[in-house]
């Protein structure tokens, strides 16, 4: 893992202070609202509905133990004894005190985290693949190259009032685990006669105008791609809109433009940068790398695995993913107990977690955007203890990928932009699908729910979205089918006219049963059912047959 | 009937005004009628209370019931932690 040096650490340590001043000023009246909120938000501190809600920023959604135990412990201290991961790998609180956060930061700064940079218009933490650096599909660990963009995107005068916020995703598989196709900048390592390089994707997101990104370059040598994205990053603070915020993000510019204008422009500015020697010396990416350095493997490791126990079995079939390492194993923590609120891990539970990670899988953790974590290297000789430990928990539910794995914003019960509740549609779809034999015979499916138009929740990119909205002052609910945030990237489509809580629950249940009866064969995951056959089927499914 | 309703500055608490003071139950909240604005006015000015704004309610023998369910979720907490409500049963 990454090891602040004495510039990070000074860093991090200089804004604590700065904004132990801003809010003492604050509250002692010396400043006002409008010109503290900047400044607050600046620090990732939100006013929510009931609390301020404080965003921490876990770069490329890595953590050390150290830091998911001083997580835990902030979440006892500082707030109600639980806290948030979010769909952009980061954690959040609900229930912060202004006056705490100075104290809760310097907190945070000791373990190297910081809360900078998640709120703004800005460029927002880099994300990345939650199986970097372990996957047997990759080309190489991408997080050097992402921690390569923290560095330079952190306090990057020129990009620091941006038209709108930006986010850039990295990874370096074919499959897309971190949705690139629907960030601002997407990058996918690749290689090209011998030399690593970059496919850049730019323009996608979702939000109220949700796009897919296009391609605006096959490949850009990586001792490059700093500077493409300096030209990138350039040619949307220059052209990007900002009369108007909901046409603010880079995905308007590009669409506007053409994607081949865009492109042009792009290529034009970098033809003037490029000369300027902007990207990093191979001796700092050398640095990078070098604390990257891969796990020190047990070589001996055994690779088989006892599944006599059926439950263990169970869960190793559904979140144990392959290793490129022999006798090692990828293990998902599920925080999507059925009846649970997805993405919430008490205290104890982030403790506890940060303990198993220093025990069974060289003290690394993962979140990832469907708000699951993961313990990338784990020997496989070691996934029982895990499981054990997991399970005693409540921390073993095997259920990733199926209908209960549910991505949910914190909708209307916590945010102060949300139109209607996302986790209790969240929990009661779980609880109807709550047999887990149903499940497994339903396979892959990702439903993603967000109570708003922001998106939060990826609904655009959930094989069955769920948009909630308000009505006169009540919650209503759009159903969307057909979507997806991987390699095979698409948006889903509104199905009909929206429902109430129940009736959302019940419709997603009707859009399933009809999918099991038209489906090619079990084999068939849901959405190549749906993109076989359309959304004739569920429509009379869930609306009656057509007129 | 119109409520006041803010979040305090030091602890991001909501808050209702009750007719002489603030008070953290929704409960408590007073009908602002016509000196509404005039008081949102003062509020904003004295700048310890953040998004202050007025919302409609109905009294109910519980207590005021604001219109919007947005309203009523600040009133009463999460509706999934129940454990964290103040008072549920306006939801």
């Amino acid at each position: 893992m990454y090891k602040y040096d004495q510039y990070d650490q000074a860093i991090v340590d200089a804004r604590v202070a700065e904004f132990r001043d801003q809010v003492a000023r604050r509250l002692a009246g010396e400043i006002t609202e409008d010109q503290f909120k900047t400044l607050r938000l600046m620090n990732g501190l939100y006013l929510q509905l009931h609390a301020y809600m404080l965003r921490v920023a876990v770069p490329y959604g890595t953590l050390s133990g150290t830091q998911l135990r001083m997580l835990g412990s902030i979440a006892r201290r500082y707030d109600r004894g639980y806290a948030h991961f979010t769909t952009r790998q980061n954690i959040q609180y609900n229930w912060i005190k202004l006056a705490e956060a100075p104290d809760l930061l310097a907190e945070l700064a000791t373990v190297e985290m910081h809360a900078i940079q998640t709120s703004g218009n800005c460029i927002r933490n880099i994300s990345s693949d939650q199986f970097a650096g372990a996957a047997a599909d990759e080309l190489a660990d991408p997080r050097p190259y992402a921690e390569l963009l923290r560095q330079w995107s952190s306090f990057h005068p020129e990009f620091s009032f941006l038209p709108r916020k930006f986010k850039i995703a990295v990874i370096a598989s074919d499959t897309d685990r971190a949705a690139i196709q629907l960030h601002d900048i997407g990058l996918q390592l690749v290689k090209q006669d011998g030399e690593l390089g970059f496919k850049v994707w730019v323009g996608g997101g979702m939000g109220r105008t949700p796009m897919i990104g296009h391609v605006v370059r096959e490949f850009i040598p990586a001792r490059q791609y700093l500077s493409y994205c300096e030209a990138i990053l350039r040619v949307y603070n220059r052209y990007g809109r900002r009369d108007n915020i909901y046409k603010a993000r880079i995905k308007i510019l590009v669409h506007e433009l053409g994607a081949a204008e865009f492109t042009a422009q792009v290529e034009a500015e970098w033809a003037h940068l490029e000369p300027l020697a902007l990207d990093a010396p191979q001796a700092e990416y050398d640095r990078i790398v070098a604390q990257f350095a891969e796990p020190d493997y047990d070589l001996a490791a055994d690779d088989g695995l006892n599944r006599s126990d059926p439950d263990f079995a169970l869960w190793v079939d559904q979140n144990v993913h392959a290793h490129k390492q022999p006798g090692y194993a990828i293990a998902t923590i599920s925080l999507k107990p059925v009846g649970g609120i997805p993405g919430d891990a008490s205290a104890e539970q982030m403790e506890l977690i940060a303990d198993l990670a220093e025990r069974y899988a060289h003290d690394e953790i993962r979140v990832t955007h469907s708000q699951n974590l993961v313990l990338a290297h784990v020997r496989k000789a070691d996934l029982y203890a895990l499981w054990t430990a997991l399970a005693d928990a409540g921390l073993a539910t095997p259920n990733l990928d199926l209908v209960t794995d549910i991505i949910a914003c914190p909708g209307l019960d916590y945010c102060a932009l949300a139109n209607a509740r996302s986790i209790p549609v969240a929990q009661k779809i779980a609880e109807r699908f709550a047999d887990l034999d149903r499940q497994h015979d339903i396979g892959e499916i990702k439903i993603k729910i967000s109570g708003c138009i922001n998106a939060c929740g990826h609904h655009h990119a959930g094989h069955i979205g769920i948009l909630g909205v308000d009505k006169k002052g009540e919650e209503a609910y759009q159903l969307s089918l057909g979507g997806s945030g991987a390699e095979d990237a698409s948006l889903a489509k509104i199905l009909g006219p929206g429902f109430s809580e129940a009736g959302v629950v019940d419709a997603v249940e009707k859009v399933i049963e009809a999918y099991r009866t038209v489906r090619s064969g079990p084999g068939e995951r849901f959405l190549d059912t749906y993109r076989r056959l359309g959304d004739a089927p569920f429509k009379a499914a869930v609306y009656g047959a057509p007129a | 009937m119109r409520l006041l309703t803010g979040n305090i500055l030091e602890t991001g608490d909501v808050v209702w005004w009750a007719g002489t003071d603030w008070s953290l139950h929704l409960a408590d909240a007073v009908d602002v009628g016509a000196d509404g604005d005039a008081l949102l006015a003062a509020t904003v000015a004295a700048e310890r209370i953040n998004d202050p704004a007025l919302v409609d309610a109905m009294p109910t023998d519980a207590g005021p019931r604001p219109r919007t369910m947005r309203e009523r979720v600040r009133g009463a907490g999460p509706t999934v932690r129940p454990d964290l409500n103040r008072e549920p049963s306006h939801v």
